[in-house]
């Protein structure tokens, strides 16, 4: 027996002796859990609260005893919205730190850049925010949603609550809101909507003045049907975005905007009067009334010793994906990331919107699609809801990816399985 | 007859008209409870009933559903209008108007709405209030008729129209009139002249009613002079458009003046390349956010004056820490360009992270004072008087730059020393004085830009980030050194971008004006105005 082998048993035995003496306090090291979100530049804004609300799920995971009787220790990196140094603080975090699980990633370019490295060293990842589809990783857990969990169903609404005909579909000019407008446009056109109906505008990231283009969204609307703007403008630009749109006179009962990437966070900056009524399609609201919601609210408001601090649907989404994982490791026994990986499926945890949401062999979850109107006070009130929704990574409305299907169970273990060759591999990676 | 009969006829007419207003107020109650209770859909059948019931009393019930300020009281199912009143709602009963104290929401159950419920309630409004004795509250009942553009509302706008003295008025009704025949089954004559009336109003909402008649039209004499309709509208229009881009870019070009003017001097006359000046103009925000908070705090009446407070202060805060950092880096850095490139990009790196650490990343409320919020209507351009005050202020701030330079010691020595130091030190000029002042001066400036753009723009580490590639073009484009030039290549560019992005897209609008940029450069490398003389070898 070599040194190494003797230490672990000699700490396994002591660790069964101490279980067996009844100790409360948790024994062994720590448990290390990542926590990869920027806390500098431009995406600082969205994910230094996702990083608190990981504090603080672990402190409260460590009130109760951390997991496995072992303490839970967060390992917080700033990869500094600078999309190379996500993969190399991912890397650091999993080679030098040892990390058992990382939370992380806002955008899906800082995503995409962590990804082979999570394969490469076989890493768990949980990414908390919605995000274009189109992909399905074993190593990657997707908390947030998928565009059938958010896009479709709100362009379902405004088709049939506000008899909508004609569509703006304006977005940031990145991955996420390109591929979301492709699989709408196809969405659109399959519902009968005309090409001369669509009017597709992107814009840069920090995009400030709106004036010509929300001037341009009034005269696309003026053709006598009813005209909606379907939002994926990400980050910063919202806030003069909305201004414009007040200053214009536009009124949510003229031309709605509905938002997938405006939450309550966003709206923190903004004098929200002349934007009651536009919509935001989610899978949490902060208004949302149910106990769980509003214990959690409570904790997260004394956690950050702020009472008027808000939550919004990424941190639901990082709630959802620990409280999982602490599930899975519960369930695996230990937090070897294949152990892990294999007891995540089928796992079902409760959300904050009064259900459970539970981790399907696609490595997305289901969810409950939400949608909200802003009112005065920056909260949103839900207009609609949908049952249950599991995510789909392969858009149905895309040609090349509607045959594809996810399934990490063994033994298919594939993330593209072409339901018409009958093969693993088919478009994406 | 006798006096007792009269007084009998007199008694059985106001018993009546009692009973009358009894059952009014009974079948009223009744559709306040629908409308308090059952779906979206039950209580679009309620607010479509209270409209057509005529009942004034309606009309306040409804306002206060579309603000979202009705609700039912949790105790006793009373149904409530509530009105904030500080931290409490202060309470009056819906039906009867009488005062029912106060309360708070945790009490009470909003009634909530919709925005297909936005519309049909301002269209139920529109209808009850034609007859309202202000003349205001019945133009805009006539305009929210005109969009809802409903064949129902027919018959409340005709009488309406039969007592409506006010001519602007009228007007508005007999549109809102047309725009409901054309939605009617109504003989084909009347429709014709219902499009006619239309199409002399020529704006938006006008072209999108003859372009509704026209996609839905079964007549082919009604389809035809809806199209024709709307083409004219159109051409009218386009010729607003192209006004209105101009003005678009003017005020555009009055933003980037503004966040470039003090650029203009570090850059253009001192030859510093300062990346640090967003962060000067970042700086300039925050200080108008810190007055704002202070205000709201502690002196209320005083926030229509903030922005006022907030100037010469964000100019001092950011012209002192500009001094500071002339004094404390960049004066060591003279004439190597690459260093100050590099040590001023580092200190903008500093300046984001401090602010980040004092006041956090997440984007800061600054409200706009009364006389900069709302916006009115020339032709058919929109103007807000936010960004007209910007053009304004920042046309103010150019010309006191140029007094500034042109008529006081300091502007004279600013000028000895940029055209020849060594001379000007001969003559007495302490000139590590002068270029601490120039260089406060440029902070200071880009620090008002700061009080503006924290009206359009958000308050965020990263506001200066979004304007330092666009000065740098601005002043390079204008001709380094020469403040006209500026002004000039602020407009320009303002203008171009705008006529740019409705046809080529943000983006490559964006793209477009750069390669503009650059050629003109290659033909002119000293800019619009190019200064001449000693200096510029």
């Amino acid at each position: 027996m070599k040194f190494g082998s003797m230490m672990r048993t000699g700490l396994v035995a002591a660790g069964l002796l101490a279980g067996a003496a009844g100790s409360a306090f948790a024994q062994g090291a720590p448990i290390k859990v990542g926590i990869l979100h920027s806390l500098s530049g431009t995406m600082a804004i969205s994910e230094t609260t996702l990083k608190d609300v990981m504090l603080m799920l672990i402190e409260e995971q460590n009130k109760k005893g951390g997991v496995l009787g072992r303490k839970l220790e967060a390992v917080v990196v700033d990869p500094a919205s600078n999309w190379p140094l996500f993969a190399e603080k991912a890397r650091e975090l999993l080679q030098k730190d040892k990390v058992a699980a990382v939370f992380g990633c806002w955008t899906s370019v800082s995503r995409k850049s962590v990804l082979p490295v999570f394969e490469e060293l076989n890493g768990i990842l949980f990414y908390p925010v919605q995000y274009e589809g189109e992909e399905s990783s074993r190593n990657v857990f997707y908390t947030g949603a998928a565009p059938n969990q958010q896009a479709i169903p709100a362009v379902d609404y405004l088709m049939a609550n506000e008899k909508v005909q004609r569509w703006v579909l304006a977005g940031t000019d990145y991955v996420y809101p390109r591929t979301t407008n492709k699989i709408l446009e196809a969405y659109l056109k399959l519902k009968g909507v005309k090409q001369e109906d669509i009017l597709i505008n992107y814009t840069p990231f920090g995009h400030s003045d709106w004036q010509s283009i929300v001037a341009n969204i009034k005269k696309f609307g003026s053709a006598g049907k009813k005209t909606a703007v379907v939002s994926t403008i990400n980050g910063d630009a919202n806030v003069p975005f909305y201004k414009e749109l007040g200053n214009q006179g536009i009124k949510a009962k003229d031309i709605p905007v509905v938002a997938f990437s405006v939450g309550e966070e966003e709206l923190a900056g903004i004098d929200t009067k002349p934007l009651i009524g536009h919509l935001a399609a989610w899978n949490y609201f902060q208004s949302v009334k149910n106990p769980t919601n509003e214990a959690f609210i409570k904790t997260w408001q004394t956690f950050t010793k702020n009472p008027k601090r808000v939550t919004n649907d990424p941190m639901e989404a990082h709630v959802i994906g620990f409280n999982m994982w602490i599930e899975a490791v519960k369930k695996a026994g230990t937090t070897d990331a294949d152990a892990v990986i294999d007891a995540m499926i089928g796992i079902a945890v409760p959300n904050l919107t009064g259900g459970l949401s539970a981790m399907m062999p696609n490595h997305h979850i289901t969810k409950p699609v939400l949608i909200g109107e802003i009112q005065g006070n920056g909260q949103f009130d839900v207009v609609s809801s949908t049952a249950l929704v599991l995510g789909d990574e392969w858009s149905d409305y895309l040609p090349d990816s509607k045959d594809l299907i996810s399934d990490w169970r063994k033994p298919m273990s594939c993330g593209n399985f072409n339901v018409v060759t009958g093969k693993c591999g088919g478009k994406g990676k | 007859m006798s006096p007792k009969r009269i007084l009998a006829v007199l008694l059985s007419v106001l018993a009546s008209a009692a009973l009358a207003g009894a059952a009014l107020a009974a079948d009223l109650a009744g559709l306040v409870a629908n409308l308090t209770t059952g779906g979206f859909g039950e209580r679009e059948a309620a607010i479509t009933a209270m409209a057509a019931s005529g009942e004034q009393r309606a009309a306040p019930i409804l306002d206060a559903l579309a603000a979202g300020q009705l609700y039912v009281r949790k105790s006793d199912n009373l149904v409530l209008i509530g009105k904030p009143d500080g931290n409490q709602l202060s309470l009056t009963e819906a039906i009867s108007g009488k005062a029912a104290g106060s309360g708070t929401e945790a009490d009470l159950d909003r009634v909530r709405v919709n925005n297909r419920l936005r519309g049909v309630i301002e269209a139920a409004v529109g209808s009850l209030t034609l007859m309202s004795p202000n003349a205001k509250v019945r133009r805009d009942a006539a305009e929210a008729l005109f969009k809802r553009r409903d064949a129902s509302s027919l018959a409340a706008l005709d009488a309406a129209l039969a007592v409506e003295k006010d001519p602007r008025i009228k007007r508005a009704m007999s549109e809102a009139r047309a725009a409901s025949v054309l939605a009617s089954d109504a003989p084909t004559a009347q429709k014709l002249d219902a499009i006619a009336l239309v199409r002399e109003r020529a704006d938006r909402d006008s072209l999108g009613v003859l372009e509704a008649t026209a996609n839905s039209a079964t007549d082919p004499e009604v389809k035809a002079a809806a199209t024709a309709g709307a083409s004219a509208v159109r051409q009218t229009l386009a010729a607003w458009e192209a006004a209105q881009n101009v003005w678009y870019g003017i005020s555009l070009g009055s933003v980037l003046l503004l966040a470039a003017i003090g650029l203009a001097i570090t850059f253009g006359t001192m030859g510093v390349i300062n990346m640090a000046h967003g962060e000067m103009v970042m700086l300039g925000a925050y200080t108008t956010f810190v007055v704002q908070e202070i205000i709201r705090t502690s002196a209320p009446h005083l926030f229509d004056a903030s922005l006022l407070i907030a100037l010469p202060l964000a100019f001092v805060v950011a012209g002192g820490i500009g001094i500071l950092i002339e004094r404390g880096i960049i004066r060591f850095l003279y004439g190597r360009p690459l260093d100050t490139l590099l040590a001023t990009w580092g200190l903008s790196l500093v300046l984001q992270q401090a602010v980040r650490s004092i006041f956090g990343s997440s984007n800061r409320e600054v409200g706009a004072p009364s006389w900069m919020s709302g916006a009115f209507q020339l032709g058919q351009i929109n103007v807000t008087y936010g960004r007209l005050w910007i053009v304004v202020f920042s046309l103010i701030v150019f010309a006191t730059l140029i007094l500034v330079l042109r008529k006081t010691p300091l502007g004279l020595y600013m000028r000895a020393v940029t055209q020849n130091r060594p001379m000007a030190s001969a003559m007495g000029i302490r000139t590590p004085r002068v270029d601490a002042l120039t260089f406060g001066l440029g902070s200071g400036i880009a620090g008002l830009a700061g009080v503006a753009l924290s009206q359009i723009d958000n308050v965020s580490p990263n506001l200066g980030q979004g304007y330092i590639i666009d000065s740098f073009m601005v002043v390079v484009f204008g001709g380094v050194g020469n403040l006209f030039g500026t002004l000039i290549g602020a407009l320009t560019l303002g203008v171009v971008n705008k006529f740019l992005e409705p046809y080529a897209g943000a983006v490559l609008g964006k793209i477009l004006v750069l390669v503009f940029i650059i050629l003109f450069i290659q033909r002119r490398p000293r800019g619009l105005f190019a200064l001449k003389g000693r200096s510029v070898e």
